[in-house]
């Protein structure tokens, strides 16, 4: 009787492995800066990206849903390709981390931004005060 | 000057509660009953001022003291009256003296109820109590002092975080916590049963009700977050897999192990070590969590060391393992099973099966969350595994787990014969398969779907088959057909208060299948006038306006809604700024239905509010998945019940 749970045992335990294994290696994202990623980029890897949005980069056409940036760590810089809303967290010079493969013609397409969520909140920087009060008169005017 | 009484508080109840912890495990040593009663009010002490702390916690929060680093950093000026309440648990600091007053509220009742009841683990009961306490007030006191003066003092502060404004955000978090506390009850009587020596049922029994408790609050928590997550966050999900969420989740998978393996143990008399180590592994479980989400180390390993937090969390589980271990070696011995295993297909075999699967779950989580760190400290890469990951490893052990729930109650104890399968089985599976062949000939691609659909009826058969019996049983004995029902739900309030927690799993079972494999959505930028199509549904954009709230501004999208059966009616997602904030948070608006939801993100917009993108999400059976949970809920509301059996 002890024989056989002990041989179903050693079955689940080895059915787990291989799906903890087979998991493991199917859905690796392997954590890339830039300058990482420029120096050793591999089309069949997931990867995320982290790192700055370089300021004046981001190119949003609200039309084709089409956003495209570059990812920056000082060092190295990299094309990113994505299709669809930017998050509410991404901007210029903010922190950013992107999920996705690199195409071989050159850039990055990621298929998930995630925009940086620090816990920490930063004091409101002065313009960005004014620019809800801006934005607010804006939408008040008559006829929007 | 409050904030140092309150900071002095926590200080002499530390003191306190070490006091109780030896007083208690002194007093149990040498049978001197006069020093276990000295610990008693050591506890009644303990709560007192934990109490009166975080009264005056509240009470900095609603003053707006900004002199407290705690309060300037969580909340504003702004702040609405009920959320400076909940800000108080908002962060770190709030959170463990929350959890800590609830701890003292639970030792409190563990001394009203089972003083006179258990003379022999009692005292050592109360000393783990207390031991587990001081750990908490040690945390208040050294490395998370909420009370801690800021200066100089901010004229005001910086706000709670916006995403916390909601309800879900003040029931989730207590629920939760009372969990995570309330298996700290059944931990200490582990601990009291092997540190005596008395390892059969008492302890178990002892704390039945209270394990059925934690774990009713636990499975509220993580059904709140998923809530929370669908409605506010506005990314249509309700469960990411995310570390926060594993961190809840497995201390859930191995406490449905611990409530479906005692009962192995009252039949049978076995696996008395196995319990043991269960109840040690979830209370173990619970600290990891804590551990994972408040020390940074998610982040990255290198992030461990910038807080005292986490140092304090893995020195004290470390402490907590060993000592367990320790004991589970010294009692090794006794620890010796009564009964054994007569035949593979029998119950004790499915409760078997059920657990391995729930641990391996368990593990599957655990392995996943704490891969990257792994991969981290050992290789210096950084690697994570997603959700990918966690379903393919989980999908086929939840649909093994789906499959025992329904043989489990009905197949024979020791040994089941050729006949029991028969009677219990072959009506349900036969059902089941029915199902799926219908499934598939209505067009449902999805295998997975398919399947799981088939095993949630073949379960629900054989529920509604166990019931049916019963209730026929108590009919012949000329009971009235409702008396009858009522009866069986009232005596035998354990095997149906599982049996409807069975029904809820179900039902959530359902609406998680429904929405992974239904679910449709889109995302577009409409100018004003122009509409999208999704799934039968037109949604027209007809502009935007915007609104000033007591602190944040909104952006209000208005989108006009029209299908086939439901005339024009009006939905409006907005963005919300805050100042503290660097970035909007989105408003979601939702239709909810039994068929489907229909889920509206505003995005980006133009500023003469004559654009706006928009995402529309038609979420199938979601709306299952909460029904499911306030069925379980209810199911585990009855199985706590005190337990009315026939005097007869």
């Amino acid at each position: 009787m002890k024989a056989k749970f002990i041989a179903g045992g050693a079955v689940i335990a080895l059915a787990l492995s291989y799906l903890i294994y087979a998991g493991v290696t199917q859905s690796a994202v392997y954590f890339v800066t830039p300058s990482e990623l420029q120096a050793a980029p591999a089309a069949a890897k997931a990867y995320r990206l982290g790192g700055l949005v370089a300021p004046g980069s981001v190119r949003w056409e609200p039309r084709t849903l089409q956003l495209s940036f570059t990812l920056t760590d000082g060092k190295g810089s990299v094309p990113v390709r994505h299709k669809g809303t930017p998050p509410d967290l991404f901007g210029e010079g903010r922190g950013a981390v992107v999920e996705g493969r690199w195409a071989p013609e050159g850039y990055f397409t990621a298929t998930l931004i995630l925009a940086k969520h620090s816990e920490d909140y930063k004091a409101p920087a002065d313009h960005s005060e004014a620019g809800y009060k801006e934005l607010i008169k804006s939408l008040r005017r008559p006829g929007s | 000057m409050t904030p140092e009484v309150g900071q002095g508080a926590l200080v002499v109840a530390l003191a306190l509660a070490v006091y109780g912890a030896a007083g208690a495990a002194v007093g149990a040593r040498r049978g001197r009953t006069a020093l276990v009663e000295s610990a008693q009010h050591a506890a009644l002490g303990v709560f007192g001022l934990i109490t009166f702390a975080f009264a005056l916690l509240v009470y900095a929060f609603l003053a707006f003291d900004f002199s407290v680093r705690y309060v300037a950093q969580n909340t504003n000026l702004g702040t609405p009256f009920y959320y400076r309440i909940t800000a108080v648990w908002g962060a770190l600091e709030g959170s463990i003296v929350l959890w800590g007053w609830m701890l003292a509220l639970f030792t409190l009742i563990v001394i009203l109820r089972h003083r006179e009841r258990a003379r022999e683990l009692y005292p050592w009961v109360l000393t783990v109590m207390l031991g587990v306490m001081a750990f908490f007030l040690s945390v208040m006191t050294i490395a998370a002092p909420p009370f801690e003066r800021l200066t100089p003092v901010p004229a005001d502060g910086r706000g709670l975080n916006p995403l916390l404004e909601d309800t879900g955000m003040i029931t989730h978090p207590i629920a939760l916590y009372l969990g995570f506390t309330g298996f700290t009850v059944p931990f200490a009587f582990a601990v009291a049963a092997l540190v005596t020596g008395r390892v059969g049922d008492a302890w178990i029994a002892l704390t039945r009700r209270w394990t059925i408790t934690a774990w009713y609050f636990l499975s509220l928590g993580l059904l709140i977050g998923g809530w929370w997550s669908y409605h506010v966050l506005g990314w249509g999900g309700y469960w990411a897999w995310d570390p926060v969420e594993n961190a809840a989740f497995m201390p859930w998978l191995t406490a449905t192990a611990f409530l479906h393996s005692v009962m192995i143990q009252e039949r049978r008399r076995m696996l008395k070590l196995w319990n043991l180590a269960l109840v040690i592994l979830t209370f173990s479980l619970t600290l990891f969590g804590t551990f994972l989400t408040r020390s940074g180390v998610i982040a990255s390993v290198h992030a461990f060391t910038q807080g005292a937090i986490g140092a304090f969390f893995l020195a004290f589980l470390g402490l907590v393992v060993l000592v367990a271990l320790g004991l589970l070696a010294w009692r090794w011995e006794t620890l010796r099973s009564e009964g054994e295993l007569d035949s593979v297909v029998s119950r004790e075999s499915a409760f078997l099966l059920n657990n391995v699967f729930l641990v391996a779950a368990a593990f599957t989580v655990f392995f996943g969350t704490v891969f990257p760190l792994l991969s981290e400290a050992l290789r210096g890469v950084k690697v994570s595994v997603g959700a990918p990951f966690f379903n393919q490893v989980n999908v086929p052990l939840f649909l093994s787990l789906i499959f025992l729930m329904g043989v489990g109650p009905l197949i024979a104890w020791r040994r089941a014969s050729l006949e029991n399968l028969r009677r219990n089985f072959l009506g349900p599976i036969a059902l089941g398969g029915a199902g799926a062949a219908f499934f598939a000939l209505l067009g449902v691609r999805s295998a997975l779907a398919v399947l799981t659909l088939a095993l949630t009826l073949f379960v629900g058969a054989t529920i509604a088959l166990d019931f049916f019996r019963a209730t026929r049983a108590r009919l012949r004995t000329g009971e009235r057909l409702l008396p009858a029902m009522g009866g069986l739900l009232a005596r035998h309030n354990r095997r149906y208060g599982g049996f409807v927690v069975h029904l809820g799993i179900l039902v959530i079972a359902v609406g998680v299948t429904g929405s992974q494999a239904w679910s449709v959505h889109t995302e577009t930028t409409l100018q004003r006038g122009e509409a999208a199509e999704l799934a039968g549904y037109r949604v027209r954009f007809d502009g935007l306006a915007a609104a000033e709230e007591s602190n944040h501004f909104k952006v209000v999208g208005t989108f006009t809604i029209t299908n086939g059966r439901l005339g024009p009616a009006v939905m409006q997602p907005s963005k919300k700024f805050y100042p503290q904030e660097t970035s909007p948070i989105a408003g979601v608006d939702y239709w909810i239905g039994l068929k489907e939801d229909l889920y509206l993100v505003l995005g980006d917009f133009t500023r003469d509010g004559g654009q706006a993108t928009v995402k529309v999400q038609v979420n199938r059976l979601v709306t299952w998945i909460w029904i499911g949970g306030v069925v379980l809920t209810l199911g585990a509301l009855l199985a706590i019940l005190p337990e009315r059996r026939k005097t007869t």
